[in-house]
């Protein structure tokens, strides 16, 4: 065990992990994350709790990151690269894993110019890949990045997420070797819409031996409708959703799309039980919280495995 | 070179607004070529300056000069006996020719007619793109010359980044993706290998006033 987090425990116990996400409000409300971690409790192993998604200011990932642990879930504390330098990164992870927090996702962070506010400096002190290997040196050495020793190393499960779709998709598998290289011990993918080409990246990963050196979560965000679909097609960068999702939506009956949405989803999950490789499914349910009981009832993950 | 891009003629006017008689100094290099602070930009500035001065009430007695360099004591040496008797000097240079002027000259105010924009390439005549941070670890030798740093909007040793799109950045569509950039001049050269490994953080050396002084040679007493 490297951190002991239920996550951990569960994938190391060889369980099909099955992991949520909670957005921190855009308020100091600490009952809005109560509410929202209500849904969750019970029907994930861990939620991860986002940092300045989308680049707007909410509650810090690690304040919801607390309220979580103490709404009886257990936190996948999202750590972003443009808004902290290498500084603040390793004390803000210090004093997580002083409050209770045993995982973390390393991420690059969409990039400030998306977000409320375009002005601002994007720090990118170091980039995602360097704060994998930031955090195990910090766990596996006990030293900071600078070379000192930790008085008491925090000792967390390290994730990181990882694109199949975005081109060169030749070019992606090895970055996945890459965060494998810097540390990663766990990896949640981008939602998959384009089965057949996550298929590919799977196989390509398990050809090179990857997946046996780390957990692979499939991303699934059930779409809500058909402009959701399309919104995702076109706007989000490093999205793809084939037009047959989008075909399936819109025959959907009036009233069901979103239905059909948590079918489709369904589905994925069933696939990614049975896919050599794949360890869980990582449920991005944006601004959906509510129906993740629902989903995980139908994705036949329930009950949540106690280890 | 240094590309700069002149202020807008009612910021020049508010830093003027107290001053009646002010010396406009261009720089006859990276700003001269780059169309901002040259000879020729000097005249448009001064005759500029003079009719809204004129407009406003409150003439200036402005007059224009321009060295061949403003990041050079020995071209700055030239405007020694000129500067005598102005109120304020406008300087038409990048910021470091602006600083070695107001350095040279601390009892003037000195005063930036220009905002310096980046270190780039002339991509045609007044068009100009960034290509350069000046970080002082040069990896181009290892990114196929295409620079992270200054390329990609996040700076990332270790691209590309879950949002490149088609080859372009998730910022705009128009914009290139660095890494992409990177990834296909390496895969046609049979040079992958250069970013197959990871790239540790990077130890920044421009987060401080840097100082060059070349092999042997020595700072002056």
């Amino acid at each position: 065990m490297k951190a002991g987090s239920n996550l951990e425990k569960i994938l190391e116990a060889g369980h099909f992990a099955f992991t949520g996400e909670l957005g921190p409000p855009r308020g100091s409300n600490a009952d809005e994350v109560r509410e929202k971690a209500e849904f969750l409790k019970g029907n994930v192993d861990s939620v991860n709790i986002t940092d300045n998604q989308t680049a707007m200011v909410r509650m810090s990932s690690w304040a919801a990151s607390i309220i979580a642990i103490q709404a009886g879930l257990e936190p996948n504390y999202q750590m972003v690269c443009r808004d902290r330098n290498r500084l603040a990164m390793q004390s803000d992870i210090l004093g997580a894993y002083a409050l209770g927090v045993r995982n973390m996702l390393c991420l690059s962070g969409d990039h400030q110019q998306f977000g409320d506010h375009p002005q601002a400096l994007g720090v990118f002190d170091i980039d995602s890949m360097q704060l994998i290997n930031m955090a195990k040196t910090m766990r596996d050495e006990g030293k900071f990045l600078g070379g000192a020793d930790i008085e008491e190393p925090p000792k967390l499960f390290i994730g990181a997420a990882s694109n199949p779709f975005a081109e060169p998709f030749d070019w992606r598998v090895h970055r996945l070797a890459k965060k494998i290289s810097a540390g990663v011990d766990f990896i949640q993918t981008q939602c998959i819409y384009n089965m057949e080409k996550f298929r590919e990246f799977v196989k390509r990963a398990n050809d090179m031996g990857l997946l046996e050196k780390v957990y692979l979560l499939a991303g699934v965000t059930p779409m809500k409708s058909v402009g959701m679909a399309k919104y995702m097609k076109s706007k989000v960068p490093g999205m793809d959703v084939p037009d047959e999702i989008i075909k399936r939506l819109q025959g959907a009956e009036k009233g069901k799309v979103a239905d059909e949405g948590i079918k489709i989803a369904c589905e994925q999950i069933e696939e990614f039980k049975e896919l050599k490789g794949i360890a869980g499914v990582h449920l991005m349910a944006i601004e959906w919280e509510h129906m993740v009981p629902e989903i995980a009832e139908r994705a036949g993950v329930l009950p949540r495995p106690e280890v | 070179m240094i590309v700069a891009k002149r202020k807008p003629i009612d910021e020049i006017k508010d830093l003027l607004k107290d001053y009646k008689k002010v010396l406009n100094v261009g720089c006859g290099t990276c700003v001269a070529v780059c169309l901002t602070g040259g000879e020729k930009e000097v005249d448009v500035l001064c005759a500029e300056l003079d009719m809204a001065r004129k407009m406003d009430d409150n003439p200036v007695d402005i007059e224009g000069t321009t060295i061949e360099r403003q990041c050079d004591r020995e071209y700055l040496e030239a405007l020694d006996s000129k500067v005598e008797g102005y109120e304020a000097i406008l300087s038409m240079a990048c910021g470091a020719g602006i600083q070695f002027l107001a350095e040279r000259y601390p009892e003037i105010p000195v005063l930036p007619a220009v905002d310096t924009t980046f270190i780039g390439v002339n991509q045609g005549v007044g068009w100009y793109e960034e290509r350069c941070r000046s970080c002082s670890s040069c990896v181009l030798g290892m990114t196929g010359g295409v620079c992270p740093v200054t390329m990609c909007a996040k700076g990332l040793y270790n691209g590309p980044c879950g949002g490149t799109n088609d080859g372009s950045c998730e910022i705009k569509k128009e914009q290139p993706c660095a890494w992409y950039m990177i990834y296909e001049r390496l895969e046609k050269q049979g040079r992958l290998d250069c970013i197959i490994n990871f790239k540790p953080a990077q130890n920044w050396e421009n987060q401080v006033p840097r100082t060059l002084i070349q092999p042997g040679y020595e700072k002056p007493e």
